[in-house]
C-alpha cells in the first residue's frame, strides 16, 4: 500500500514512513536474526556514546568535575533521586537496571534526532523487548519477595467487599495491559514525531508553502527534543512505579 | 480511482481514530492545567509532585497512543 502512494504522490518526494525501514548494512534484502542492520548499528552507537559518557568521561574521578563528568554525575543523580523518591530507599539495589534503561532510551531518542540517523526506539520490537523485560522481572520479583501475598495487589482491601471481585478483574486486566501501554507509548511518540517532521519536510517541495514548512519543521524539532527526554523519563518513572507495586503490593 | 470497499473502510477508520488523539489531548491538557492551578496556589509543594504529574500525563496519553496504534494497524497491517 505504501509503495502505491509513493509513485503517484504529488509533491511528496518521499514517503514519511520510509525512514523506519530496517535495512541490512552490507547489502542484500533478507534480514535474519544475525544480520547487522541499521538498527544494530545505531544501538551500538548508543551503547558506545553511553560508555564514553559514563565510563571514559568519569575516569578522572576529579573532585572538581570536568564538563563531561558533571553531565554524567547529573544523570546519575537524577535517576538515583527518581528511584529514591518514587520507589523508596529499599529499591536502590535495583538502581543499576533502571539507570541502564534510562540511559539507553534517552540516548536512543536523542541520537535518533540527528539528521539521517535511525531511531531505534521507534520500533515496537525494541520497546516491547524493554517493556517485557521490565514486566517479567517485576512480576517475578513480586512473587519472590512477597510470595502469594503479591496477589494482594489485585485484591483492593480498602473497597467494600461486594465490589472487590469486580475490582480484582479490572486490576488484573490493567496489570496485563501494562507492558502494552509501556512499550506502545514510547514507540508511538517516537514514530509519530518523526513521521510528522517528514510530512512537513515533504511540503517544502511546493514553493508557495515552503517557508511555512521550514518553520513547522523547526518547531516540531524543538518539540521532539522535549518529547525525546520526557518519554525516556516517563518510561523510567513507570518502571519505578511498577517496581514499587512489586515490592509493596498492599494498597 | 480504483480500490475496493474494504480499503475505503480502512482509510475512514484510520481517520476516525484521529478523534482519539484529540480526546487524549483534552485529557493531557486537563491534567497539566489542574497541576498548574494547584502549583500556583502552593508553589512550595509543586516541586515534589512533578513525578505524579508525569505519571498522570502518561496515563492520559497512553489512550491517545492506542488510537494512533489503531490507525497504524488499519493503514499498514490489515
Amino acid at each position: 500500500m505504501a509503495t502505491e502512494e509513493h509513485s503517484e504522490g504529488a509533491g511528496l518526494a518521499f514517503h514519511p514512513m520510509d525512514q523506519f525501514i530496517v535495512k541490512p548494512l552490507f547489502g542484500g534484502d533478507t534480514v535474519h536474526w544475525y544480520t547487522p542492520t541499521n538498527v544494530t548499528l545505531w544501538m551500538a552507537i548508543t551503547v558506545l556514546v553511553i560508555f564514553l559518557l559514563l565510563v571514559v568521561g568519569t575516569r578522572g574521578r576529579a573532585t572538581i568535575p570536568s564538563r563531561v563528568q558533571s553531565i554524567a554525575e547529573l544523570a546519575y543523580g537524577f535517576v538515583h533521586k527518581m528511584v529514591e523518591d518514587v520507589t523508596g530507599k529499599d529499591a536502590l539495589k535495583y538502581f543499576p537496571y533502571i539507570m541502564t534503561l534510562f540511559m539507553f532510551i534517552v540516548f536512543s531518542n536523542f541520537l535518533g534526532l540527528l539528521p539521517l540517523a535511525f531511531t531505534t526506539t521507534s520500533h515496537i520490537a525494541v520497546t516491547a523487548t524493554l517493556a517485557l523485560a521490565v514486566f517479567l522481572s517485576v512480576t517475578i520479583l513480586g512473587f519472590v519477595k512477597n510470595g502469594a501475598a503479591f496477589l494482594g495487589l489485585f485484591w483492593v482491601s480498602s473497597a467494600p467487599l461486594a465490589l472487590r471481585p469486580i475490582l480484582a478483574v479490572i486490576e488484573l486486566i490493567s496489570y496485563f495491559v501494562r507492558p502494552v501501554s509501556h512499550s506502545v507509548r514510547l514507540m508511538g511518540n517516537m514514530m509519530a514525531g518523526h513521521a510528522v517532521i517528514k510530512v512537513f519536510a515533504g511540503f517544502a517541495a511546493v514553493a508557495v508553502i515552503s517557508p511555512v514548512s521550514v518553520l513547522a519543521v523547526t518547531a516540531m524539532y524543538g518539540l521532539e527534543v522535549l518529547v525525546a527526554f520526557i518519554q525516556a523519563y516517563v518510561f523510567t518513572i513507570l518502571t519505578c512505579v511498577y517496581l514499587r507495586d512489586a515490592l509493596h503490593p498492599s494498597h | 480511482m480504483e480500490g475496493d470497499i474494504a480499503q475505503l473502510g480502512q482509510y475512514i477508520g484510520a481517520g476516525l481514530a484521529g478523534i482519539g488523539s484529540g480526546a487524549s489531548a483534552i485529557g493531557v491538557g486537563h491534567v497539566a492545567g489542574n497541576f498548574l492551578s494547584g502549583a500556583l496556589r502552593n508553589p512550595s509543594a509543586a516541586a515534589g509532585q512533578t513525578a505524579t504529574l508525569f505519571i498522570g500525563i502518561a496515563f492520559a496519553e497512553a489512550l491517545g497512543i492506542f488510537s494512533f496504534l489503531v490507525a497504524l494497524l488499519l493503514m499498514f497491517a490489515v
